[in-house]
């Protein structure tokens, strides 16, 4: 960690002239006061910057896809900022088939109190891969691997990307994405027989094996069936 | 590994008789200067024993891990090596879903995510939609929604507290704390019919207001309450045998916990003092009177101490949400969101068309997005709901705390023993339902 953490009482907030904070109370729908985190990542990442806007009382910040990673690393390491906080990292993908993947990034500074919302546009036709955060909020670990699983976008630099909710041999493709129908892709008896057809032997995967030692502890017929490559999960 | 060095006074004494058949505490150890005895962390495991590591499976059923959570655990002796968890076997797609459902169809969903808190998250969903759609709600149904938030925070941390006690070895205050549960669930069910899966808030108000003696029941609850929480206290805080097995495992520092994405008791158990409810007030918080715990050592003693002065600040703030629950309708008069009541439906024009639009069609935000978070006993709950002007949402995500935090349990675990697992495990106050959802 580069930036020692303060820690902050609540209720008395000390620095930069944060107050006791309150309810919101009649949030505008667009407009409202904006996060002065937007104006500092348009000076200092200028170009990587598309589009600021307020919807009902958060700031949203459109950025370059290729900036995120920099861009959340100057966010916690600027001491005017200090977003040392992840909540949370999801995609959304709209109902118009034209319009662009978004992945959302929610940071909050605890020191400062402020809420901000990072976004990054994957037009469709391009690769879903984005930059992972993962080195700067070691909590994103997870999430990252379920908006992986759920989207199938890939963030470059995770250390671990697999699937997380569905088992490694899922194959019907990512269940968040708008083309994924609310049922499944399969029909519920190839579901079954996929099922029935899983080896219950195989609960290790090869690298759990590998940890282990325990590889030539197994029987020679299922050595022989996981070294030839048959994909085993839990 | 970092275990934190500090010492805690315990008396070590066991219950038994006196000569006359009263129950008493007697001292097992004493030394010169009185009855406390100072318990210090356990030593580190000893390093550099030769031998094949060894894969130990725990779970998915296990009752030990809280739900279907497997670990797969790399074992040097008896100290994890390394930890591997799976998720997902209870994975149901709650988020997708919800982009098949209107907004209020979404609430008895909300129930089912996290269901030792089926209010709070109720409260928590009706606030994102709220934001969503740009409604105030009513005074009186704001401190309803506190009522039943901070009601829900009790029945989390109850079973937490049971729960853990039996995964120590304790067995006691699981029944004595279960019992006070279930009192808040008869509470629950005078007001809406259900226990556990309540479906309390619609979008704009309450599903119910409460009922008559609603208050008076809460009163008495608050009144006794405490004194069966005073009994867990006196059993566990400075029970040698507890203190020994909590004490020095699985250490999160500050920084630590705030890079990690913690929340909640974990978070503040760490001495960072963030509470969603103080720093992102929702609900009028701001203007109730109650203190959050702050730990320092950031180890599983620490979540206990954290987590047991949350069961009775809450009780503070439900001292006060009666005496300033106002008079006046608990839902808002928009004929958007809230239906009409039946008899107007039936006899008056307007109300009929208002009924049967938002029946057939349901209500509709305008576009826009709104990520709301509440203190949810496990942590910071975030729902996320992106509107397209459609009545229904085009992505609804749950921010899980369970989730975010049980993603650090290999980083606690790892260089303690196996039976420290399960204690770390406890504390991190995991339902799968949340994290699978």
């Amino acid at each position: 960690m580069s930036t020692p953490f303060l820690p902050v009482v609540a209720g008395h907030a000390e620095g930069a002239g944060a107050m006791i904070p309150v309810t919101p109370r009649n949030v505008p729908h667009h407009g409202g006061p904006e996060n002065p985190a937007a104006a500092a990542l348009r000076a200092q990442f200028a170009a990587a910057v598309h589009r600021v806007g307020v919807v009902w009382g958060g700031t949203t910040v459109i950025v370059e896809r290729a900036q995120v990673n920099a861009i959340v690393r100057w966010l916690r390491d600027d001491p005017s900022q200090r977003y040392d906080y992840c909540s949370d990292v999801t995609a959304v993908e709209f109902r118009d088939m034209e319009r662009a993947i978004e992945v959302v990034w929610h940071l909050r500074s605890l020191p400062f109190r402020r809420f901000l919302r990072l976004k990054a546009l994957i037009p469709r036709g391009e690769a879903l891969v984005v930059p992972s955060i993962w080195d700067i909020h070691k909590g994103v670990d997870w999430l990252e691997r379920e908006c992986y699983d759920m989207f199938g976008i890939r963030f470059e630099g995770h250390p671990d990307l697999r699937r997380i909710l569905m088992w490694e041999q899922y194959k019907e493709g990512f269940p968040l994405r708008k083309d994924f129908p609310l049922r499944g892709r399969f029909s519920r008896s190839e579901q079954l027989r996929q099922a029935l057809a899983q080896n219950p032997e195989a609960k290790y995967s090869m690298e759990e094996l590998s940890i282990a030692e325990a590889f030539e502890d197994l029987p020679a017929e299922m050595q022989q069936r996981l070294s030839t490559g048959e994909r085993v999960g839990e | 590994m970092a275990t934190t060095k500090r010492t805690v006074d315990v008396q070590l004494s066991t219950t038994g008789m006196d000569s006359r058949g009263r129950p008493q505490r007697v001292p097992l150890v004493t030394d010169e200067a009185g009855n406390i005895v100072p318990m210090t962390a356990p030593p580190a495991a000893e390093p550099e024993l030769e031998g094949d590591h060894m894969l130990i499976n725990i779970g998915p059923q296990h009752p030990a891990t809280h739900g279907v959570l497997r670990l797969v655990l790399e074992l040097d002796g008896e100290t994890v090596v390394r930890c591997i968890p799976h998720i997902g076997y209870l994975h149901c797609g709650f988020e997708k879903i919800g982009e098949y459902r209107q907004y209020n169809q979404i609430i008895p969903w909300t129930d089912r995510e996290d269901y030792l808190n089926s209010p709070g998250n109720n409260v928590a969903f009706a606030l994102g939609a709220e934001r969503l759609f740009g409604i105030e709600i009513t005074e009186r149904c704001k401190v309803l929604r506190v009522i039943a938030s901070e009601l829900s925070r009790i029945i989390s941390h109850c079973v937490w507290l049971g729960t853990f006690c039996i995964d120590i070895g304790a067995f006691t205050p699981f029944l004595w704390i279960f019992q006070q549960r279930e009192r808040v669930y008869s509470m629950l069910e005078s007001w809406i019919g259900a226990r556990l899966t309540t479906t309390l808030t619609r979008v704009g108000g309450m599903g119910a207001d409460i009922p008559d003696g609603f208050t008076e029941d809460l009163d008495n609850f608050c009144r006794t309450f405490p004194k069966v929480l005073a009994e867990c206290d006196a059993m566990l805080t400075k029970n040698a045998i507890w203190v020994g097995r909590t004490i020095g495992l699985g250490a999160m520092s500050a920084d630590e916990a705030v890079n990690y994405g913690l929340s909640g008791p974990m978070l503040r158990a760490s001495g960072v003092a963030y509470d969603v409810r103080k720093d992102f007030p929702y609900l009028d918080y701001e203007t109730y009177d109650f203190d959050i715990a702050v730990g320092q050592a950031g180890d599983v003693y620490d979540r206990f101490l954290v987590r047991m002065e949350e069961l009775r600040q809450p009780i503070r703030i439900l001292e006060q949400a009666p005496r300033r629950l106002p008079d006046g309708p608990v839902n808002v008069d928009d004929h958007r969101v809230i239906l009409p009541p039946k008899s107007k439906a039936t006899s008056d024009m307007e109300s009929m068309i208002h009924h049967f639009k938002q029946v057939m069609e349901g209500p509709r935000p305008p576009i826009g997005e709104a990520y709301v978070a509440v203190e949810s006993p496990k942590g910071e709950k975030g729902y996320y709901m992106v509107s397209d002007g459609t009545s229904k949402p085009v992505r609804w995500r749950i921010r899980p705390p369970s989730f975010v935090n049980l993603a650090a349990i290999p980083k606690m675990v790892e260089g303690h023993l196996l039976s420290d697992v399960i204690a770390i495990n406890a504390s991190i106050d995991i339902v799968m339902g949340e994290i699978d959802r």
